[in-house]
C-alpha cells in the first residue's frame, strides 16, 4: 500500500496501521469463525459511521435517518440474494414458483416490475450505491438549497426513516413486512451461510471499510473538505466568499448515504437477511452514538467506537441484559457530556501528549508503541 | 395467604424448589426413569451435545429488554417453572435440564447471533424460545444450519414448517376457522369487521379468516378490513367507521400498546361489548392485564387455553406458576405454551431414548402429553400441535369464561389449502 | 360508500368524525406544548420528553391504586390529584435533569438530542425494573368511561370531551405564564437574547431551570391524560416523539399559536384520511406530507424571528 507522508501525517499513519493490524491479523487469528462474524456484523454499522464523520462531524449535518440508506443499501442486496434463493426448483410448493415466498403468501402472483432488475448481480450493485445516492440528493437538495439544517434537518430525517418503515412494514407482498427477507442463501451461487463463506466475507468487508476510510480521508484532507470544515464552523462566511454552501452539504450527506448503503449491502452478506429494524429511528440513532463515541471528529475513532460500543452491547446483554439499557444510556450521556469528541478525542488530549513526552525523554527513535495501546484507546486521526 | 408469608420469608432458590415440589403430584403420574438406570451419556448424545453424566444444558432465547420484553416475560416464566418442575421430578433420562439465558432484545439479528451462541457454543440440547414471527424467522435459518432445536410457543400464521422447530402454539387456521364458526352459528353473525395491526400475523389471519368468511359461511361477508402501524395510539376514526356500517361482529387482532388504546376508545365510545360481538384471537389474560378488564368485559377470544380452565393439570399449575412468580401473575395462551415445550421435549427424548436432534426431530410426531394444563396434546407429522379450540368471554376481573370447546383436537394445518 | 346510508346517519358519523378529529387534536397539542416550550424556547431538544409522559402516567396509575385502597370513597376524584402530581413529579424530574444534564449544554443543540436519548433508554429500564415490562392498566372512575348521548345517533366519549377541556385549560394556563405574567416575560427575554437578559438582571440559569421543568410537568399532565385513551408501559413513550416533534417543528418552532395550528391541520389530515382508507396508508399519506410542506417551507407555518 502506498502511503505518502502528506496524506497521513505521523499519528494517522499510526492509527492507520494499528487498525490495519487489528482487523487483518489479530482479530482473525484471535477469534473463531462465529466470533469473527460478529465482528463482520459490527463493523458494517462502522461504513454508517465514517459516512457520518463525514456529514456530521466535518459537515455538521446531523441525520437521524442514516438507518434509510443502511436499509436501501441492504434491501437492494437481500432482493438479488432472495431471488437468487427462490430459483423454480427451490420454491415449487407455491402456488406461484419462482418468486419469493412472501410474495406467495400475499397472493402476488408475478413478480412486481421493480424486482426484476434485482435478478443481475452487475445492476444490483449499481442500485446498492444509486439508489441511496439519489434519494439523499433529492432529500438533501430539497433541505439544503432552502437552508434547512440543524435540528430541523435532524427531526426531518427522522420522520423519514419512520415513514419508510411503516411502508415497508405495511406493504408486505413487496416488501417481506415485518419479518424482512429473510432465509438468504447464496450470492452468485456461492453459499454464504457457510463458515468458510463467513470468513472470507469478514475479509472483503474489511477491505472495502479501508477503502471507504481512504476515501474519507480523501475527501477531508482536499479542498472540499476543507470548506465541509470552514462551513460548519462559519456557514455564511463560506457563503459570502462565493462557495455554494447548499452543493458542499449535498454532497456531504450523499458520500455519507453511499458509504451507509454499502454497510447495509453487507450487513445482509454477513447477517443473511434485512429486516425494517434496521431502518427505523432506534437503529439511526444508535448508529449516531456509534460515532459519538468514536469521536465524531475521527475517521478512526468512529470504527473502534463502532466496534467498542457493540462489543459491550454483546457482553453486557450476554451477561447483565437487566443492565444494558442502563449502561447505553450512560454512555450517551457520558460521552456527550464529559468527552464530546469521543475516544479519539481522549487518546489525543491525554494518552498521545503522554507517550510523546515518553519518547521524547527516552530519545529512543526505535520505540515501538506498546501492545495494549490497541485496548486502551482509539488513536486519534 | 400463610403460605405465602412463609415462603415470602425463606430464599427464592428455596421458594422455586418449593413450587416445583408443588407440582410434583402431577407430574409423578408421569413414567420416569428411577436413578439405577440412568443410561450412559455416550449412547444418548452421539453429537457432542452439551449433555454429561448428571446433567443437560437448554437455552431460553427471548427478549428481555426492548419491546418485547412485555410479551415475552410470561413465556420465559413458564419454561424456567417447567425446567423446574421436571427437574424436581428427577429430570430427563437421569439428568438435570441447566439452562442458559440469552436476551433477544427485541432485535432480530440479535436473536439469530444469540441462536448461534446457544448452538455452537453452548452445544444446547434445545432452545426454547422466541416470540415474534420475525424472531423466528431470523433464527430459523441459523437452527436448521447448525441442527439444532427450537421450541416456539406463540400462536402464528402458519406458512412455515421445519424439522428443527417444534410449534406449540396454534397455527392460524387451528385458532380462526374454529371461532368464526361458533361466532356464525350460535350469534348468527352475517357480518364481520376485520382489523388488526400492520404486520404479517394479522393480515395472513385476517385473509384465512376472510377466504372462511366469504368461501364457507353460508351468506356472510367482511364489511370492512383496517390495519394499523404497531403502535398506534388513535382508533376513533376506524370506531366511526364500525358505526356506520353495523357489523355483526368485530374481529380484532391487534397487538401491543395498541390494544390498550382499542379498547379504552371503542368502550369511551359507547360500543357495548355486551351487545357487540368483538371477536379477538390477539388478546390473552396478559394484555388484559394492560387493558383493563373493566374495558373488555364481554368480548369474545379465541385461542386454545384460559387461565381459567376447569381440570386438575390447569389447576396445578396456575397453583405451581403463582407460588414460583407471585400471587398477582397472569397466565395467558402463550405463557401456557411456552410451558408446553420442556415437557414436550422431556417427553420426546425419552420416547428416543437419546438427545440427539436428529432422533428427536423424528421421534416428535406422536408425542403426547397428557399433563398439559390445555388438557391434552399431541404433535402431529408436521410438527405443529393437535390442540382444541375455545371460546372465552372476558370478565370485568381479568379472566376469562369458557364457553366453547371444540370436542375434537383440531388438526394444525400450516399450508391450508384454499385459504391461501 | 355512502350510497347505503341515511342521510341523519351521515350526519350523525360526520359529526362523530368532527370529534373525533377534535380529541386528536388535543392529544397532540398536549403532548406538544411541553416539547415546543422546551424546543421553542430553549432550543433544547428533549428526546425523553416521551418517558416525562410515561412518568405522569405511572404516577396516575400509582395515585390510582392509592386511594383504591386507602380512600375508596375519594375514587371518583382521585384523577385531579394525580394529574396535579403527575405535574409536580414530570416537573421535578425535569428541574432534576436540566440542572444535572441540559445545563452543560445549552450551546450544543444537537448534543442535548443525544443525551437526551440516552436518558430516555435509562428512565424506560427504570421503570421496566421497577413497574415491571407489562403494561399497567389504569382503572379509570366510572363516569369518565362511556358516552355522552347527544341525539340519538351521536356519541361523544366522555374522555375524550374531557381531554379536549383539559387541553383548553392548560393551553390558556400556558399562554398567560408566557405572555402575561412576569416570570414569563423573563422566559421570553432569556430566548430573544440572553445576555441581554443576563444583563439587566434576569437570573437566566433559573429561568432556565423552571422553563424546563414547566415543559417536563405538562408533558406529565398530558401522560396523566393519555391513560384514558393510550397504553402506560414502560416503551409506551417512545411511540409519540416522532409525531411530538414534528407538531412542533410543522408550527415553527418558537410559536404556541403555530404549535396549536400544526396540531389542528396534522389531526384533521390524519382523522380524515384514516376515514378513507387504512390506518398504515393514512400515517404514511400524513407524514409525508408534512415532510414535504416542511421541504418547501422550512420555518414551519408560523416562524419567530428570532436573534441567536
Amino acid at each position: 500500500m502506498i502511503i505518502n507522508s502528506r496524506f497521513f501525517n505521523r499519528s494517522e499513519l499510526i492509527g492507520f496501521l494499528t487498525l490495519a493490524l487489528l482487523l487483518f491479523v489479530i482479530l482473525p487469528l484471535s477469534l473463531d469463525v462465529f466470533r469473527l462474524n460478529l465482528v463482520a456484523k459490527y463493523l458494517t454499522y462502522a461504513f454508517v459511521a465514517i459516512g457520518l464523520v463525514m456529514c456530521w462531524g466535518y459537515g455538521g449535518i446531523l441525520s437521524l435517518g442514516q438507518g434509510v440508506f443502511f436499509g436501501l443499501g441492504g434491501y437492494c442486496m437481500a432482493m438479488y440474494l432472495k431471488l437468487e434463493a427462490s430459483s423454480v426448483a427451490n420454491t415449487k410448493i407455491q402456488s406461484t414458483p419462482g418468486i419469493p415466498d412472501f410474495m406467495d403468501w400475499n397472493q402476488l402472483t408475478q413478480l412486481p416490475f421493480f424486482w426484476k432488475p434485482f435478478h443481475s448481480l452487475p445492476i444490483t450493485l449499481a442500485a446498492i450505491i444509486l439508489v441511496p445516492a439519489f434519494f439523499s440528493f433529492v432529500i438533501g437538495a430539497a433541505m439544503f438549497k432552502r437552508r434547512v439544517g440543524g435540528v430541523y434537518f435532524a427531526i426531518i430525517t427522522q420522520a423519514i426513516a419512520a415513514i419508510l418503515t411503516i411502508l415497508i412494514v405495511g406493504q408486505q407482498g413487496y416488501t417481506g413486512g415485518i419479518n424482512g427477507i429473510t432465509d438468504l442463501r447464496t450470492l452468485h451461487g456461492w453459499d454464504i451461510r457457510t463458515d468458510h463463506a463467513k470468513f472470507i466475507l469478514y475479509f472483503v468487508e474489511v477491505i472495502l471499510l479501508f477503502a471507504c476510510i481512504v476515501a474519507a480521508q480523501f475527501i477531508r484532507l482536499t479542498k472540499l473538505g476543507r470548506i465541509l470544515v470552514a462551513m460548519r464552523e462559519q456557514e455564511d462566511r463560506v457563503r459570502f466568499s462565493g462557495y455554494s454552501v447548499a452543493n458542499f452539504k449535498i454532497f456531504a450527506f450523499c458520500a455519507a448515504a453511499v458509504f451507509a448503503a454499502i454497510g447495509g449491502a453487507l450487513f445482509t452478506l454477513e447477517v443473511g437477511f434485512m429486516s425494517p429494524s434496521f431502518v427505523g429511528i432506534v437503529p439511526s440513532i444508535e448508529m449516531v452514538i456509534y460515532t459519538a463515541v468514536g469521536g465524531r471528529l475521527s475517521i478512526f475513532g468512529a470504527v473502534y467506537g463502532t466496534l467498542l460500543v457493540n462489543f459491550a452491547k454483546t457482553a453486557l446483554s450476554e451477561s447483565f441484559p437487566q443492565l444494558w439499557l442502563f449502561g447505553l444510556g450512560a454512555l450517551f450521556i457520558g460521552v456527550v457530556l464529559a468527552f464530546p469528541n469521543g475516544l479519539a478525542g481522549i487518546w489525543q488530549d491525554y494518552i498521545q501528549p503522554r507517550i510523546d513526552r515518553l519518547m521524547a525523554a527516552r530519545k529512543n527513535p526505535t520505540f515501538k508503541l506498546p501492545d495494549n495501546s490497541v485496548a486502551n484507546g482509539a488513536p486519534a486521526e | 395467604m400463610s403460605d405465602e408469608i412463609k415462603g415470602g420469608l425463606k430464599s427464592p432458590l428455596r421458594r422455586r424448589l418449593l413450587a416445583g415440589m408443588a407440582a410434583l403430584p402431577a407430574i409423578s403420574l408421569l413414567p420416569r426413569p428411577s436413578w439405577a438406570d440412568v443410561p450412559a451419556t455416550s449412547a444418548v448424545n452421539t453429537t457432542g451435545l452439551a449433555v454429561t453424566d448428571t446433567d443437560v444444558t437448554v437455552g431460553i432465547l427471548h427478549s428481555v429488554t426492548g419491546t418485547m420484553a412485555i410479551s415475552e416475560t410470561g413465556s420465559v416464566e413458564a419454561e424456567k417453572l417447567a425446567i423446574a418442575q421436571i427437574n424436581a421430578a428427577g429430570g430427563v433420562l437421569g439428568r438435570q435440564i441447566k439452562f442458559i439465558q440469552e436476551d433477544g432484545a427485541s432485535d432480530w439479528p440479535t436473536f439469530a447471533e444469540k441462536a448461534k451462541k446457544l448452538l455452537v457454543n453452548d452445544k444446547c440440547a434445545a432452545v426454547f424460545g422466541c416470540w415474534t414471527s420475525a424472531s423466528r424467522k431470523a433464527v430459523l435459518p441459523v437452527f436448521e444450519q447448525y441442527n439444532g432445536m427450537l421450541y416456539y410457543p406463540t400462536f402464528y400464521e402458519g406458512l412455515e414448517q421445519s424439522k428443527n422447530v417444534i410449534y406449540t402454539g396454534q397455527e392460524a387456521t387451528q385458532q380462526i376457522i374454529a371461532g368464526l364458526d361458533w361466532v356464525n352459528k350460535t350469534k348468527g353473525a352475517k357480518t364481520f369487521y376485520l382489523l388488526g395491526s400492520d404486520y404479517i400475523w394479522p393480515r395472513t389471519s385476517n385473509k384465512i379468516a376472510r377466504k372462511h368468511i366469504e368461501g364457507h359461511l353460508q351468506g356472510c361477508k367482511v364489511v370492512g378490513e383496517e390495519y394499523f402501524p404497531l403502535g398506534h395510539t388513535q382508533f376513533n376514526s376506524v370506531i366511526n367507521k364500525i358505526k356506520l356500517t353495523k357489523p355483526d361482529v368485530i374481529y380484532a387482532i391487534i397487538v401491543g400498546g395498541s390494544n390498550v388504546a382499542f379498547y379504552k376508545q371503542l368502550k369511551a365510545a359507547g360500543i357495548d361489548l355486551s351487545k357487540q360481538t368483538l371477536l379477538t384471537i390477539s388478546v390473552t389474560e396478559d394484555e388484559i392485564d394492560g387493558i383493563g378488564g373493566e374495558n373488555i368485559a364481554g368480548a369474545y377470544a379465541c385461542m386454545k387455553y384460559f387461565q381459567s380452565l376447569d381440570n386438575p393439570n390447569n389447576k396445578a399449575f396456575v397453583a405451581a406458576f403463582k407460588k414460583m412468580w407471585g400471587e398477582k401473575t397472569v397466565i395467558g395462551d402463550v405463557t401456557q405454551a411456552a410451558y408446553l415445550g420442556p415437557n414436550l421435549w422431556k417427553l420426546t427424548v425419552e420416547k428416543a431414548g437419546s438427545f440427539d436432534i436428529d432422533k428427536i426431530a423424528a421421534a416428535s410426531p406422536g408425542v403426547e402429553f397428557k399433563g398439559a394444563p390445555e388438557g391434552y396434546v399431541r404433535i402431529h407429522e408436521n410438527h405443529h400441535l393437535w390442540s382444541k379450540t375455545r371460546v372465552g368471554r372476558a370478565r370485568a376481573d381479568g379472566q376469562y369464561d369458557v364457553i366453547y370447546e371444540t370436542a375434537d383436537l383440531v388438526e394444525p394445518n400450516p399450508f391450508p389449502k384454499g385459504y391461501q | 360508500m355512502f350510497g347505503d346510508y341515511s342521510l341523519s346517519d351521515l350526519g350523525a358519523i360526520f359529526a362523530m368524525q368532527g370529534f373525533a378529529g377534535l380529541i386528536l387534536f388535543s392529544v397532540y397539542v398536549l403532548m406538544a406544548l411541553g416539547l415546543a416550550i422546551i424546543f421553542g424556547q430553549m432550543g433544547v431538544i428533549n428526546m425523553a420528553h416521551g418517558e416525562f409522559m410515561i412518568l405522569g402516567a405511572y404516577v396516575t396509575w400509582m395515585t390510582s391504586n392509592v386511594f383504591q385502597k386507602y380512600a375508596p370513597w375519594l375514587f371518583p376524584e382521585y384523577f385531579f390529584a394525580a394529574m396535579i402530581l403527575a405535574f409536580i413529579a414530570s416537573g421535578a424530574l425535569g428541574m432534576l435533569v436540566e440542572w444535572a444534564l441540559i445545563r452543560h449544554l445549552y450551546k450544543r443543540p444537537l448534543d442535548t438530542l443525544l443525551a437526551t436519548w440516552g436518558l430516555s433508554l435509562i428512565l424506560q429500564q427504570a421503570y421496566r425494573s421497577i413497574f415491571g415490562a407489562r403494561e399497567v392498566g389504569v382503572e379509570l372512575p366510572a363516569w369518565m368511561m362511556g358516552s355522552w348521548q347527544a341525539t340519538d345517533s351521536i356519541q361523544i366519549p366522555i374522555n375524550g370531551m374531557f381531554v379536549m377541556g383539559l387541553t383548553v385549560l392548560i393551553t390558556i394556563a400556558v399562554a398567560y405564564v408566557l405572555f402575561w405574567s412576569s416570570w414569563g416575560k423573563q422566559v421570553r427575554a432569556v430566548v430573544q437574547n440572553r445576555v441581554m437578559a443576563g444583563a439587566v438582571g434576569i437570573n437566566t440559569e433559573k429561568v432556565d431551570r423552571y422553563t424546563f421543568g414547566l415543559g417536563c410537568g405538562i408533558a406529565g399532565v398530558a401522560g396523566s391524560a393519555f391513560t384514558m385513551i393510550g397504553s402506560t408501559g414502560p416503551t409506551a413513550g417512545q411511540l409519540y416523539i416522532v409525531d411530538t416533534f414534528l407538531v412542533v417543528v410543522f408550527g415553527g418552532a418558537a410559536s404556541l399559536l403555530g404549535t396549536i395550528a400544526s396540531a389542528f391541520t396534522i389531526s384533521q389530515t390524519d382523522s380524515t384520511l384514516e376515514f378513507f382508507m387504512s390506518g398504515s396508508m393514512a400515517k404514511v399519506i400524513t407524514l409525508l406530507a408534512i415532510v414535504a410542506i416542511l421541504m418547501m417551507r422550512p420555518q414551519g407555518l408560523f416562524a419567530l424571528k428570532v436573534r441567536k
